[in-house]
């Protein structure tokens, strides 16, 4: 039996609410002033699609034994590079082992449930087993457009394999087609999109229809039998006509969370679906439906294990883990959009030396330390000799690892020199449960919250964007720690 | 242990550049300015000098890395010049180079300069930097503001004692070091503050504010030094200022790594103070010692320096630093010059900067406005890199 077997949700802790958008731009374009209800999510400066499937990874892993991951599917059409497995940095921050398979899926926004595809019947065929598929987008609109109002960013992931599986693989029905109703060429930055009413029209509604009867009719099924439809689709009206078109009830309707995220993109049936099986029951069947180039239609039934699922925070955890932005403008710095002086003093970056990075590259993306095995002490970064006065052993380590571990506030600060995109930069002294300490940054928090002994956990995030030499660089922060309830 | 070079090195002549934005000035100009003055109040000749340690910290910014470059500007003749390095102690350490030269009978006479151009950076506060490539991949964006500004909350909570108490306190040292550098011709900051300035200026780093962090600037400073037999004899009708001892504690990982550091002093200083003390023969330094020129870097630096130095208890630099125990007419006078607060600080002159200060006092060659009484023993400090991650130098001076 192939399946979901764990499920884990990502939502950016920053919400922008579109009223403030409206507000900065509705004198441009007053049309957009039809999608001023509700609030877009919005990743921190220091976040991007791989920084926000890791934490979604991180997320559907709890309860998971790692070394059972044999693959790492990753689905999103902004992802940060052209040229280098971007699924390849998102696995050392996982922490599962190297080998496994990836691989990045993108192009069309159904990219997400075609890896999950892909996952589910390469698990079928018994070749491989557990591929974790995660998805993240953070897809930019022009300013004063729907599509600037409408996206959202946040991220889902799942682990696909054959034990213990909460939601059950029973079928799928895909269909493609080249239909430009928006695209994003090599070099374009912003989304470009044709006239809403041909994509209501020629778009969503004929093209999820399409998917789910195919479905329906595949696994010989009504629309009455499904607990749950899970579609992707941002307009309202459409919405309404392919509910109505398709007999879907109300209460099988799954949220789109456009009042709470926005379309998220590839990533969007997913988080959509991580977010109904959190509330699901064991027998429901569950339709997940992609739009983006046509479109894939997958179904799902819930089985009794759903019950026994380790828990995680979830998209309904980190939906609820949020602080407004405030300010438009500071969207529009964070996303590159409006250029801001950052300082002179920042200007003056180091080059980032590749063959250290790869040496260093567990302490740096996995945050692997080493333990002294003479006398216990876990040490990051990783040393030769034990920094225990009263030991001092030499190559006595073994790899600690450092990225789940709570840790607790000695010192901090918010430094107004180090500008960053986000001031004051808060840094704090950390002194991790079970031992080992040093300085990091922190993200996702205020100063104001912070104080001598507080709990923080790790999270990963861009640590520099280097623009002369187009390389982003990663690392991990600290941000105040979450009770999973 | 090494008996060291107490009274085995004197001081022969000192130079000491105004420090300030020296817009019309490099390095190169800043480095003739503080060696002239050196060489005349030595009352020698450029060809005595016999060997040469030039200590400068950021080369982007100055003259280079090599020694080389600082050769080309002194004209020195064919002599061993080096460079040296040690953050926020480079001048402190190439005097200590210089020092060890004359102790160990190398050489008679040597010069140790210090040098540090930092206003060609288009930038305030200092640059980013010298950890080498790692910082760049891993670790965490810091500034000096950054790593200091860490001492307060943990101090609060070890003593109980409130921050704004703390605040209090530091902006009394602020306060204290503008008066007196306000009386200083060769200070950067010249100008009095009152308390509530600083306690109402805009955050730096939380707690520090701006007039709690000290100022940048440029400036060059240099000593000649030689034997006390030697300088008896060039100048047989004056005190001469000898080295007491002068020592140096590099952090190694401990503070960073292990459990044991809580944040609230620095292991560094409190290892190289209680070097220098057993190097100068002081047993009670509160008692002994007559005045100090410390790494005032930000005010909550200076504040806990004074209970790594063993001069304040453990806890208890709050009630020495509100009695006036550091003020000019107080028991142990502080930052007499005005301190790193308004000289600012050109990381590779302060070290000498500093001695330049304790030196015109041994020899009683300030006015009577900002003069210390009895001064026969100066405390000199360091404090580069960060509390965790530092080096410190300490010095002791006096004439017999």
């Amino acid at each position: 039996m192939a399946g979901i077997c764990t499920y884990g949700g990502y939502v950016p802790r920053y919400r922008l609410k579109r009223s403030a958008i409206v507000q900065s731009m509705a004198w441009m374009n007053i049309a957009i002033m039809a999608h001023a209800m509700g609030e877009k999510a919005v990743a921190n400066f220091d976040e991007d699609p791989i920084t926000m499937a890791v934490a979604a990874g991180l997320d559907a892993l709890k309860g998971v034994d790692r070394a059972k991951v044999e693959g790492v599917y990753f689905a999103s059409t902004t992802m940060p590079y052209k040229e280098r497995l971007n699924a390849g940095i998102i696995i050392p921050a996982l922490n599962v082992k190297d080998q496994v398979r990836a691989a990045d899926f993108s192009g069309g926004l159904k990219a997400g449930t075609t890896a999950l595809l892909a996952a589910l019947e390469g698990v079928e065929s018994k070749r491989v087993n557990n591929i974790l598929v995660a998805s993240a987008d953070c897809r930019l609109g022009m300013a004063a457009t729907a599509q600037e109002m409408v996206f959202g960013d946040a991220a889902a992931a799942f682990v696909v394999g054959s034990e213990n599986v909460v939601a059950e693989f029973k079928g799928s029905y895909s269909v493609t087609y080249d239909f430009v109703d928006h695209m994003r060429s090599d070099s374009a930055v912003f989304d470009r999109q044709w006239e809403e009413r041909w994509i209501r029209d020629m778009g969503y509604t004929q093209f999820i229809p399409e998917a789910i009867n195919g479905l329906l009719k595949k696994c010989q099924l009504k629309i009455a039998d499904c607990a749950r439809i899970v579609y992707s689709c941002n307009n309202r009206a459409a919405r309404k006509d392919i509910n109505k078109k398709l007999g879907i009830a109300p209460q099988a309707e799954q949220s789109d969370l456009q009042a709470e995220i926005g379309d998220s993109g590839t990533s969007h049936p997913m988080v959509m679906f991580a977010h109904a099986l959190e509330s699901a029951k064991p027998g429901d069947k569950i339709i997940v439906v992609s739009y983006g180039s046509g479109a894939d239609a997958l179904l799902f039934e819930v089985t009794p294990n759903i019950a026994k699922k380790a828990h995680n925070l979830g998209v309904s955890g980190y939906l609820a883990k949020k602080a407004d932005l405030g300010s438009y403008t500071k969207y529009l710095v964070w996303r590159d959009i409006l250029p801001a002086d950052i300082g002179m003093r920042n200007e003056v970056a180091d080059y980032t030396a590749l063959s250290m990075l790869w040496r260093r590259r567990k302490e740096v993306l996995g945050l692997w330390g080493t333990r002294c095995t003479n006398c216990g002490t876990p040490q990051w970064p990783p040393q030769r000799i034990c920094a225990n006065p009263a030991c001092g052993a030499v190559d006595k380590m073994e790899p600690y690892p450092f990225a789940d571990r709570t840790a607790h506030i000695i010192s901090y600060t918010g430094d107004m020199l180090m500008l960053g995109l986000n001031p004051p930069l808060l840094t704090a002294r950390l002194e991790f449960e079970g031992g080992g300490r040093n300085m990091f940054e922190l993200t996702d928090c205020t100063l104001e919250e912070l104080s001598t002994g507080k709990a923080m956990t790790m999270t990963f995030r861009r640590k520099y964007n280097d623009k002369a030499r187009n390389i982003i660089g990663y690392f991990w922060k600290a941000m105040p720690a979450q009770e999973v309830k | 242990m090494a008996e060291g070079i107490k009274d085995k090195v004197a001081i022969l002549g000192m130079g000491c550049t105004r420090f300030g934005e020296r817009w019309e000035s490099g390095a190169e100009d800043l480095m003739v300015e503080a060696f002239v003055e050196c060489l005349k109040d030595a009352g020698i000749e450029k060809k005595d000098i016999q060997a040469a340690y030039v200590g400068t910290c950021y080369d982007e910014v100055n003259l280079g890395k090599a020694a080389v470059y600082h050769g080309e500007i002194l004209k020195l003749p064919h002599i061993g010049l080096t460079r040296t390095e040690n953050f926020c102690a480079t001048a402190t350490e190439a005097l200590r180079a210089a020092s060890y030269a004359v102790a160990a009978g190398a050489f008679d006479i040597v010069l140790a300069l210090g040098v540090e151009k930092l206003k060609d950076t288009g930038f305030a506060g200092l640059p980013i930097g010298g950890g080498g490539a790692y910082p760049r991949i891993g670790g965490y964006n810091g500034s000096g503001p950054q790593s200091f500004a860490q001492l307060a909350p943990p101090y609060s909570k070890k003593y109980g004692i409130p921050m704004d108490k703390i605040k209090d306190a530091m902006a009394h040292i602020s306060v204290k070091s503008h008066a007196n550098g306000a009386m200083n011709p060769r200070a950067h900051l010249r100008f009095p503050i009152t308390h509530e300035q600083v306690k109402n200026a805009p955050i730096v780093s939380y707690p520090l504010g701006l007039f709690d962090c000290c100022g940048v600037s440029d400036g060059a400073a240099a000593a000649i030094v030689t034997t006390p037999k030697i300088a008896k004899s060039l100048k047989p009708n004056q005190n001469i200022v000898k080295i007491k001892g002068v020592q140096i504690s590099v952090a190694n990982g401990e503070e960073t790594l292990y459990k044991e550091w809580d944040g609230t002093g620095l292991w560094t200083t409190q290892t190289a103070s209680a070097k220098a003390y057993a190097e100068a023969g002081i047993k009670n330094p509160r008692e002994e010692i007559n005045m100090m020129e410390v790494h005032d870097c930000f005010s909550i630096t200076e504040m806990i320096i004074m209970e790594d130095l063993g001069i304040s208890p453990k806890g208890k630099a709050y009630d020495d630093i509100m009695s006036g125990f550091f003020d000019l007419n107080g028991k142990i006078p502080c930052q007499v010059d005005g301190g790193l607060k308004c000289f600012g600080h050109p990381i590779g002159a302060s070290g000498l900067r500093m001695l330049y200060a304790v030196y015109e006092q041994l020899l009683e060659r300030v006015p009577p406005e900002r003069k210390v009484k009895n001064v026969h023993l100066g405390l000199t400090h360091n404090l580069g890199g960060e509390p965790a991650r530092g080096v410190v130098s300490v010095g002791i001076f006096g004439i017999d």
